[in-house]
């Protein structure tokens, strides 16, 4: 297609409004994506930047921020590994055999996605809080789960379960498995079929997913609040650092702390844009040869 | 095919591990907010959630979740046709900045919208010479879900309307409908299950948002306080049996979405294959 830039190029189509329908319909996209996309990006890099590049500096290194950075970092990753060990195991549960009660299970790992990340904090006090009914064991143990570390790793493994499993049971029932069985039948046990036979085909839906968890895992707010007990320098993540920052009316440190979350969330965002161009590239080289 | 049962190995392994994680994750957690109800009866579960304050806030999250998810369903349409159906300078750009709601945490989010509409904002400025209002009112608080739910909308409707066929649209042209008429007899019946699948994902997500929202609401008693805040309250008072209450009527509430939104899949799925 020639000249794709000109503004109001359409596609061909039948049903179109007029040039100026286009133009209009155009003006709006791109103006509500300037008001609710593009503007909350530039005014947080503009407030950090607001006292120049030192006062930026200093909030980014301060002791607690890298401390909530780390602790952002460790539970990313422990939420991230775990849930896709699960989602793994689960997609391979859920579509390789039949059994009554697959309904409840998927229903249940959907769970998550249906509450409030708040009512997720909540459940984690119920169950492991000084009142909670399991709290005499933990004492037992001399464990400490709530406003602690396990804590803010329950709750952000809770709000992002979903996430890989959801991504993968429907690209492994869509497969079918004939080319398991085949596997099978000659000889190959469970890990050969999966991972020489499965996970070729999973792949990208798989490295997605983990984006997107990943994405979730370090921007997780609500639940965490509600569990971590907001301890600086030991149970704080990095969003709640920067909710108390702004609490304490210290504003260009907490947008300059931000700019740490944008700039991972632009970079996820990319990364999740290029593995789905990569994907689908794939996809279209894969019928061509079939 | 009781077959692949037999054929296929590790169903101990990972069904196992499923269980074991999904009951050590999400059952024995949720099973004390059972546990927590039955303690409190029926009486004091009543009193919790017809507090005044509660029922206030009950109406902040319906309300404003539910124009933030109807404001997304209409720009949201608009904005799925325009990043489907023309090419212009920028496209793809938006078209790659409609999951930021998703990436950028909700903190971040509340106090960047926040920044931007308070009355020495950017946008707040020119609205405050207005008279408008926006941070610290349930105006805020519909601009924080507007933003957090924007993709819902977006991404339910783009896929259906690349795979729609031009050539109803054609018809419908060559036996002389106006454009309008095209619009609504032919192009919204085929996206409108996706638009209310988007809006009410978006809905659920605006009842239990509670990041973005915190920080531009201004959190005001009786008039800017939502749902999810008052849980959090009632849990700093040590009131877990009020603050249990107060989430099993809004898990009932997204029960209840979320078995629409399932039941509007199931038909548009079999409308689709019959």
């Amino acid at each position: 297609m020639k000249n794709t830039n000109s503004i109001g190029q359409a596609l061909p189509n039948a049903f179109q409004p007029n040039l100026w329908g286009r133009r209009f319909l155009i003006v709006i996209t791109t103006l509500f994506a300037l008001t609710f996309l593009v503007a909350p990006l530039v005014v947080v890099l503009t407030r950090a930047f607001e006292y120049g590049w030192s006062p930026f500096w200093k909030a980014v290194t301060e002791i607690y921020t890298v401390k909530a950075l780390r602790l952002t970092a460790l539970t990313t990753v422990l939420a991230v590994t775990c849930n896709t060990l699960f989602g793994l195991c689960a997609a391979w549960a859920l579509t390789r055999f039949q059994y009554k009660g697959r309904g409840f299970l998927i229903t249940l790992i959907d769970l998550p996605f249906a509450i409030s990340p708040i009512i997720a904090g909540l459940i984690f006090i119920l169950t492991y809080g000084r009142l909670g009914w399991l709290h005499p064991y933990l004492v037992d143990w001399q464990l400490r789960i709530v406003f602690n570390v396990p804590g803010v790793v329950l709750a952000t493994i809770f709000v992002t379960l979903p996430f890989v499993a959801r991504e993968i049971v429907p690209v492994l029932a869509a497969r079918g498995t004939d080319e398991e069985q085949a596997a099978v039948l000659m000889g190959a046990g469970f890990f050969t079929v999966f991972f020489k036979v499965t996970f070729p085909h999973i792949r990208w839906a798989l490295v997605y997913s983990l984006i997107l968890c990943a994405a979730r895992a370090m921007g997780e707010f609500g639940a965490v609040s509600v569990v971590s007990g907001h301890l600086r320098g030991k149970t704080n993540t990095l969003p709640l650092h920067i909710e108390i920052l702004y609490n304490e009316h210290k504003f260009s440190e907490s947008f300059a702390v931000s700019t740490i979350l944008v700039a991972t969330s632009v970079i996820i965002l990319t990364a999740r844009n290029v593995i789905e161009q990569l994907a689908k590239k794939e996809d279209e080289s894969n019928v061509f040869r079939s | 095919m009781s077959v692949s049962k037999k054929v296929l190995p590790g169903f101990g392994l990972t069904m196992g591990l499923t269980m074991s994680y999904l009951s050590f994750i999400v059952l024995i957690p949720m099973f004390s907010l059972a546990l927590e109800a039955a303690e409190v009866g029926w009486a004091g579960f009543w009193k919790a959630i017809t507090d005044p304050r509660i029922i206030a806030s009950y109406k902040v999250s319906f309300g404003c979740s539910f124009i933030a998810a109807l404001i997304n369903a209409i720009f949201g349409t608009i904005m799925a046709w325009v990043l489907t159906r023309y090419r212009f300078l920028g496209r793809r750009i938006i078209d790659g900045l409609i999951e930021l709601p998703f990436a950028l945490p909700t903190a971040v989010a509340g106090i960047a919208l926040t920044a931007l509409t308070v009355d020495k904002g950017w946008i707040g400025k020119p609205l405050a010479e207005l008279g408008i209002a926006v941070a610290y009112t349930r105006v805020g608080i519909v601009v924080a879900l507007t933003f957090i739910t924007l993709p819902f909308v977006v991404r339910s409707v783009q896929p259906v309307l690349e795979r729609l066929s031009p050539d109803y649209e054609e018809a419908g042209l060559v036996l002389g409908a106006s454009k309008l008429k095209i619009f609504f007899k032919i192009v919204f019946p085929e996206i409108k299950p996706a638009v209310l699948t988007g809006f009410s994902l978006a809905f659920a997500r605006g009842l239990g948002e509670y990041g973005s929202v915190i920080f531009i609401a201004g959190n005001k008693p009786l008039k800017t306080e939502i749902a999810p805040l008052m849980i959090v309250t009632r849990l700093e008072e040590f009131l877990y049996g009020q603050a249990t209450a107060v989430a099993l009527v809004m898990l009932t509430a997204s029960f209840i979405i979320m078995f629409l939104i399932n039941r509007l899949q199931i038909r548009s799925a079999t409308f689709c294959e019959g």
